[in-house]
C-alpha cells in the first residue's frame, strides 16, 4: 500500500501546474509512453496496445478540446510550453536580425523588433515577448512592455514604412506593465500614439494574436491591415480576473467573467474584432509548436501575398474603414457628416 | 453657525461636526457640503457654482450640462447624436444584466451615454466640443462614445472646426467587451485624418482620466490641459500598488505630477479654463476673439462625491 501512495504522489507531482482539464490527456499519454518503454526494456510486441491508446488518445482530447469553457482557453494561451514570439523568430522565419533601440529611453525586453526573412520575403517583426525559462519571463516582465517598447516598436514601423517592407505584429502580452516607472514616461500616449500612427503607415501590416491580446498593451501594436487570431488565443478589454474583481468583486469569479466577455478567437470573429481564426493543432498549440508555426506561416504569407499588390492609399482607406466600422449603435440618426 | 468652519482633521471621520451634519450618503440634500479634500464644512449656499472647493481649490466633479455652460457663450451649444444608444451585443451579465444597469443609469442621468457631443462657440469663435461625465457609468467608453467622438471629428474636420474634448473616465467599458477595446483604435483613425489635414485638437483631462480613454483620444491631443489635482494614469493607483506591493510617491498621477513628466501642457484651473481655450483656439486659427463674455448664473448640477 504504501508504495502505491508513493507512486501516486510522484504522479501528481509530474502534473503539477498543469491545466485541470487537460488531465485526463495527461494521464493517457503517461500511460502511452510508459508501455513504449515497457516494450522497449522486455522486447514485448505492445504496438497493438499502443495503437489503440494512441486512438483512444485523441478521442480524449477532441473531446476536451472540443468543450473548451472560455476560461479554460485563456488557460491554454496562457500555458507555459506554448509557442511565444522567440518560437517564431528562430523556428518560422529563416533569418533574423534584431533591432534592438528606441532611441529614446531604454531596450524593453518585453516587445522584440528586427528585420525577418520568410520564403524569401522581407519584412519587420515586431512581437510581445514573454520569455520561455523562468529568467527570462522574469526580465521580460511576462510580457508586459513599458512606454519605451512600444515606442520602440513605432521607431521600427517606420523604419519599414520607408524602406517598403511590410510589418508583422506578434501579440501576446497579459496587458501594458502598470509601474511608476510605466507612467512616469507616459504609457498611455506611447499606446495611444502608436494606435493613431499606424493608421498613416504606408505598407501592409498582419496583426496576430497568438496567446493573450490583453487590452491596450495589445492593441498598442495591434492595428493591422488583416487581424488573425490563434484558434485558443484570447483577445480582451480587461483579463477575466480584472473583470471578475471590478464587477463580481471577487477574483474567484473569472470563468464567470471569461465567458461574459465573449473574448475567444470565435465570438470575436463574429463580432468582427478580427479577420481570421487559425486552427491549431489536436489539443493545443503547445502540443505541437511545429503544426502551429506552420500554420502561421501559411497565413503570414498568404496575407503578405494579398495586400503586396495595393497602393499604399487604398491600404491606408482600408486600414481606416475596418476600424471606423467596428461596433453599431441604436439611432444616432440626424447626425450631420456621414459616418 | 454660518460658512465655512473646520470639520476636523482631515479624512477624519466621527467628529462632532460630522455627525451633527449627517452621513456623507446624505451630502446632497444636506445643508452643508464637506470638502473630500481639505476637510471642511463648507455651507451649500457658499459653496460655488464651479463645484470648486473655496477653501483649498479641490475640483469637484462637474456634471456635463454644467461644464457646457462654464465653457461655452451663452445659448451657442448645439447637441448632436444624443439619442444615440448602446445595444448590448454580447448580451453581458454579472451580477445583474447589463441592459438593465445602462437603462437604470439612463433614467438616472437623463441622457443616453457618458459623453455629449456637439457644436458651440467660444468668444464667438465656433469649435466642435465633447464632454464626458464621470457619473455614467465611470465616464466608460463603449462603442456609443467611440462612435459619438469618431463623429465629432469627423464634423471638426468637415467643417474646419478646433476640436475640445473634456475627458473624465475610469477606461474601456467592458460590459462591451473588444468592441469597447476597438473604440480606442476607431477615435484614434479619425484623429490622424483630423490632426494631419491641419486639424486642432485640445483635450483637457479632468478627474480622473484613466485606462482606455487615457490610452486612446484623451493623450494624442495637440494641446493636452489638464484641472489641478485631477488623477490621470494608464494603470489606476489601485493596480499599480498591488503589483508593485510598495506605497506610491506622493502626487503620483496627479495632474501636478504629469506636468513635471512632460506628459501635459498645462493646468488650468476650472474658473480660467474659457479664457484659455479661447487663447489657445485663436493662437491655432488666427482668429480675432470677441471679447469674452461673463457666464452669468449658475451652471447648476449637485455637487458629487469625487
Ligand atoms: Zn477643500
Amino acid at each position: 500500500m504504501a508504495k502505491q501512495d508513493d507512486k501516486n504522489k510522484t504522479r501528481d507531482r509530474s502534473f503539477e501546474g498543469t491545466l485541470a482539464f487537460e488531465r485526463p490527456i495527461l494521464e493517457m499519454e503517461h500511460k502511452i509512453q510508459e508501455l513504449k518503454s515497457l516494450a522497449e526494456s522486455t522486447h514485448l510486441n505492445l504496438n497493438g496496445e499502443v495503437t489503440a491508446l494512441e486512438e483512444r488518445l485523441r478521442k480524449v482530447t477532441s473531446q476536451v478540446y472540443d468543450r473548451l469553457t472560455p476560461w479554460e482557453r485563456v488557460n491554454v494561451a496562457r500555458h507555459p510550453d506554448r509557442p511565444v514570439t522567440s518560437d517564431y523568430l528562430t523556428r518560422m522565419l529563416d533569418d533574423f536580425v534584431e533591432l534592438h533601440g528606441d532611441r529614446l529611453f531604454a531596450d524593453d525586453p518585453a516587445i522584440v523588433t528586427g528585420f525577418g526573412m520568410l520564403d524569401g520575403r522581407r519584412l519587420m517583426l515586431v512581437g510581445h515577448r514573454k520569455g520561455k525559462s523562468v529568467k527570462e519571463r522574469l526580465l521580460c516582465n511576462f510580457g508586459c512592455a513599458h512606454p519605451e517598447g512600444y515606442r520602440k516598436a513605432l521607431e521600427k514601423m517606420r523604419l519599414a514604412e520607408r524602406l517598403g517592407i511590410p510589418i508583422l505584429c506578434l501579440i501576446n502580452t497579459p496587458g501594458a506593465y502598470p509601474g511608476i516607472g510605466a507612467e512616469e514616461r507616459g504609457q498611455a500616449r506611447a499606446i495611444a500614439y502608436n494606435i493613431r500612427e499606424m493608421f498613416g503607415l504606408r505598407v501592409p501590416i498582419l496583426a496576430l494574436v497568438i496567446g493573450e491580446g490583453g487590452s491596450g498593451g495589445a492593441l498598442g501594436i495591434g492595428i493591422g491591415d488583416r487581424v488573425g487570431i490563434l484558434e485558443h488565443a484570447y483577445y480582451s478589454v480587461i483579463s477575466p480576473e480584472g473583470c471578475a474583481a471590478i464587477l463580481w468583486k471577487s477574483g474567484d469569479k473569472a470563468p464567470e467573467a471569461a465567458e461574459a466577455l465573449k473574448l475567444t478567437a470565435g465570438d470575436l470573429k463574429s463580432l468582427g474584432v478580427v479577420d481570421d481564426v487559425l486552427p491549431e493543432p489536436l489539443g493545443g498549440a503547445h502540443r505541437n509548436p511545429e503544426e502551429t508555426l506552420a500554420t502561421v506561416r501559411e497565413w503570414v504569407l498568404e496575407g503578405l501575398d494579398s495586400l503586396s499588390g495595393m497602393a499604399p492609399e487604398e491600404l491606408m482607406e482600408r486600414r481606416f474603414r475596418k476600424f471606423r466600422e467596428m461596433g453599431e449603435v441604436e439611432q444616432g440618426e440626424g447626425h450631420p457628416v456621414e459616418a | 453657525m454660518i460658512g465655512p468652519f473646520r470639520g476636523g482633521s482631515r479624512g477624519e471621520r466621527g467628529t462632532m461636526a460630522w455627525t451633527r451634519f449627517g452621513k456623507k450618503k446624505d451630502m446632497p440634500g444636506g445643508l452643508w457640503i464637506k470638502c473630500e479634500a481639505c476637510g471642511n464644512m463648507i455651507f451649500r449656499k457658499d459653496f460655488p457654482g464651479s463645484k470648486v472647493c473655496p477653501e483649498c481649490g479641490h475640483h469637484f466633479p462637474l456634471g456635463a450640462e454644467a461644464r457646457l455652460r462654464m465653457t461655452l457663450d451663452e445659448g451657442s451649444f448645439e447637441e448632436f447624436w444624443a439619442d444615440m444608444r448602446t445595444i448590448d451585443r454580447l448580451g453581458f451579465v454579472d451580477r445583474a444584466p447589463y441592459k438593465e444597469k445602462i437603462e437604470k443609469t439612463i433614467k438616472k442621468a437623463g441622457r443616453n451615454e457618458a459623453i455629449v457631443t456637439g457644436i458651440g462657440a467660444i468668444a464667438g469663435m465656433p469649435l466642435a466640443i465633447g464632454v464626458m461625465d464621470f457619473q455614467f457609468l465611470g465616464g466608460s467608453m463603449g462603442v456609443v462614445v467611440g462612435e459619438k467622438v469618431a463623429r465629432l471629428v469627423e464634423l471638426a474636420r468637415e467643417r474646419s472646426l478646433p476640436l475640445v474634448i473634456f475627458c473624465a473616465s475610469g477606461g474601456a467599458r467592458m460590459h462591451e467587451g473588444a468592441l469597447s477595446l476597438m473604440q480606442m483604435a476607431k477615435s484614434c483613425a479619425t484623429l490622424k485624418r483630423f490632426q494631419d489635414g491641419g486639424g486642432f485638437y485640445v483635450s483637457v483631462l479632468t478627474n480622473p482620466t484613466t485606462g482606455g480613454v487615457t490610452a486612446s483620444f484623451a493623450t494624442v491631443a495637440d494641446v493636452i490641459l489638464a484641472e489641478p489635482g485631477a488623477l490621470i494614469g494608464f494603470a489606476g493607483p489601485r493596480v499599480i500598488k498591488t503589483t508593485l506591493k510598495q506605497d506610491l510617491p506622493k502626487g503620483f498621477q496627479k495632474a501636478e505630477f504629469l506636468l513635471e513628466k512632460g506628459q501635459i501642457d498645462r493646468i488650468v484651473p476650472r474658473d480660467r479654463m474659457r479664457p484659455e481655450l479661447a487663447r489657445l483656439i485663436a493662437y491655432a486659427t488666427g482668429r480675432d476673439p470677441l471679447p469674452l463674455k461673463e457666464i452669468t448664473g449658475d451652471p447648476g448640477g449637485e455637487v458629487q462625491a469625487g
